[in-house]
């Protein structure tokens, strides 16, 4: 595919080894904003053992108040991600009192149609506030950086560094942290956690808070790279269920590993092939890891 | 007891009745003999869909994609190929099920959550081919004037009655496949596997081949609708074989209630009329469909027809008791009549495929908790 690869380049000067470095810390960037989405799912799945769909919605919502707080009340960026965290965070809460809560007993079915009926209920609240049309998030985070002579946006940069933090963080909380360790408990066995006296409901809002902060920044993070719109969360809803199922459901490595590998095999396969196929890689990956191990590749035995 | 008096049958019968009269109001309203039919290609996805989850117990979130490769099956062949609509229908609904088995090979590796976020890839993984694949497809300008079926100079398909009661008669079939399935050893033997694959494994159920059949009939279904939903509609785009299809059909069967035979039917009737009464709302309509969606799974997790269901059977338990406690010689018969019946919850028990047993294991307060 000559021509798509020419059609690509940028328009001075571009060398092979150059627009390499620029897809790689494209598919860098792209890495962090899926692992933080993709963290997320996969400790909801390991505390609740079930697929949060309503994840990539939860993401969206979370674009979408950092835009409103950025924009239309004008705080700075890093506090309108701040703000916006803290209300998805409260969002993810009222989700398990609310819809998984009632369903813990239900079988796994039930639960993926309830999340389904969550994601359709936010997306038309987003598009019923801020309507159905894509958005443009301007970032005060603006130039470039020139690494081994590619240009790469500081906004970019930018991802990667704060993702790489918020991971750190994230791993410090969950193995240091009295709280964090809860989590872990109760992904290790839930009747026994409870019988040391860990509240398991405690620990399930904690952890579907905790995603839904992880996702808004990711959200936020990305927006301004691209645009919003209520359907936003579909394409990487997705992605990150191929990133987690990949990696072996629950299995917080996996994520990592996962997110940084697909997002590079994407961003590589649409500049070196085409667009359409970098938007099924994802997919295509996906069947061709379960067609021949139907756990995931990182899958720790769980006990169910 | 007489199956004509088993008020379950009667049930679907009637829905079936009133469905097959709508045209006796509507005739003169083509828009509303539209909806009503584009509803009925919807409620025979759904059956579909009722093998795999209702019986099954899989959740496939590919049948919106099965969907779309029927209606797309017709589409093309009619138009860029010039078939006719038969034979573009009967081939598309065969490369449905070629398509559906070959999936299931695959897809019916994994379990549970692993196969729904599975299959929901493939969905995906259509949709993308159907919405990217230009020069075929015809990606997002879609699929214009499809062919209506050819009447042989005897019946006029133009006519919004005609294409009803042509849709109306496969959706009879379909419905009396779901009866006959719900009825057969192979209905059991799904039923068994959605109470515990384990426990089918080991009385000598062939769990994967049964999972295999399930899912490729669950697809030829969804072909079938499709197909019909091609030349009912004459314009196909994309968003035929989107996720959101396979999401609206999860909706209607759990309206109507899973592993029911009235069920899909009445739960894609009612869903369809509540969309058009939010039709104003267009997008928002949502905003009070999502949470009706949630609050149905968590307080009516049966459906409409489960819930008239377990409305029957404590009646008929009722029955039974008052009977026992006159005279002991009718406990076979009445007994028979409930495990025999078409929508019934209680069968997901192993334990109550003998006629006898149901009788003594009806007093367990809700199977489903149990599942």
């Amino acid at each position: 595919m000559r021509l798509t690869r020419a059609a690509l380049m940028p328009a001075e000067d571009p060398t092979i080894m150059t627009l390499f470095i620029q897809q790689l810390f494209n598919g860098l960037a792209l890495g962090g904003v899926y692992c933080l989405a993709a963290i997320g799912l996969t400790l909801v799945f390991g505390v609740l053992r079930i697929p949060n769909l309503a994840h990539g919605a939860l993401y969206m919502l979370g674009a979408y108040i950092t835009y409103f707080f950025l924009t239309t009340v004008g705080v700075p960026y890093i506090a309108a991600i701040g703000i916006a965290a803290i209300m998805l965070f409260i969002v993810g809460v009222g989700l398990e009192r609310l819809v998984f809560h009632p369903l813990r007993n239900s079988p796994h079915t039930h639960h993926m149609i309830a999340a389904v009926g969550a994601m359709f209920f936010f997306q038309a609240l987003a598009q019923a506030i801020w309507g159905a049309d894509f958005r443009r998030m301007d970032t005060p985070i603006t130039g470039e950086l020139r690494i081994l002579g590619a240009e790469i946006s500081a906004q970019r940069i930018v991802i990667i560094v704060t993702a790489v933090i918020v991971l750190a963080l994230l791993a410090l909380f969950i193995k240091r942290s009295i709280h964090g360790q809860t989590i872990e408990a109760i992904e290790q066995d839930r009747v026994g956690a409870s019988l040391v006296g860990i509240n398991p409901s405690m620990v399930s809002m904690l952890t579907l808070g905790l995603s839904a902060l992880l996702a808004t920044i990711a959200a936020g993070l990305v927006a301004p790279i691209n645009l919003l719109s209520p359907t936003m969360g579909d394409a990487l809803n997705l992605k990150v269920f191929a990133i987690i199922i990949l990696g072996g459901l629950g299995s917080l490595p996996g994520a990592i590993v996962g997110g940084f590998a697909l997002a590079i095999a994407e961003t590589m396969t649409a500049t070196y092939i085409s667009s359409a196929v970098g938007e099924a890689v994802a997919f295509i990956v996906l069947v061709a890891v379960l067609a021949i191990k139907p756990n995931g590749l990182f899958t720790k035995a769980v006990q169910r | 007891m007489n199956p004509m008096k088993n008020p379950r049958i009667i049930g679907t019968i009637a829905v079936i009745i009133l469905l097959g009269l709508t045209p006796l109001a509507f005739a003169q309203e083509n828009y509303a003999m539209r909806v009503i039919t584009v509803g009925m290609c919807a409620a025979i996805a759904v059956y579909g869909l009722n093998i795999i989850l209702g019986f099954t117990g899989q959740l496939n979130l590919a049948q919106g994609g099965f969907f779309g490769i029927g209606a797309y099956g017709v589409g093309l062949l009619t138009t860029d190929y010039d078939w006719s609509f038969w034979a573009a229908f009967v081939v598309s609904v065969i490369g449905t099920a070629v398509i559906g088995y070959l999936c299931g090979l695959i897809a019916l590796r994994t379990k549970d959550e692993y196969f729904a976020i599975f299959t929901m890839a493939i969905g995906f993984i259509i949709f993308l081919v159907i919405s990217r694949w230009e020069p075929v497809t015809h990606a997002h300008s879609g699929v214009n004037n499809v062919k209506f079926p050819e009447g042989g100079g005897l019946i006029d398909f133009e006519s919004p009655v005609a294409m009803f009661y042509l849709v109306f008669a496969i959706l009879l079939i379909c419905v009396y496949t779901t009866y006959a399935i719900r009825r057969s050893s192979v209905g059991r033997t799904l039923l068994t596997i959605r109470t515990s694959e384990d426990l089918a494994d080991a009385i000598g159920v062939r769990v994967g081949f049964s999972k295999q059949l399930a899912f490729a009939a669950s697809a030829v279904f969804g072909g079938v609708g499709g197909g019909l939903y091609a030349t009912v509609v004459g314009f196909i785009g994309p968003d035929a074989a989107s996720i959101d299809k396979t999401f609206e059909f999860l909706m209607f069967i759990l309206v109507g209630g899973m592993g029911t035979v009235a069920g899909p039917l009445l739960g894609s009737m009612i869903v369809t009329f509540l969309f058009e009464l939010f039709q104003d709302f267009q997008a928002y309509r949502f905003i009070v469909l999502g949470p009706i969606i949630v609050a149905l799974v968590i307080f009516a997790p049966r459906g409409i027809v489960g819930y008239l269901g377990g409305f029957v059977d404590r009646r008929n338990r009722r029955r039974r008791v008052e009977e026992a406690r006159g005279a002991d010689d009718d406990l076979d018969s009445t007994g028979a009549s409930t495990s025999g019946g078409t929508g019934d919850h209680r069968a997901r028990n192993v334990a109550d495929g003998t006629e006898s047993g149901a009788g003594r294991t009806g007093g367990t307060p809700s199977p489903e908790e149990t599942k």
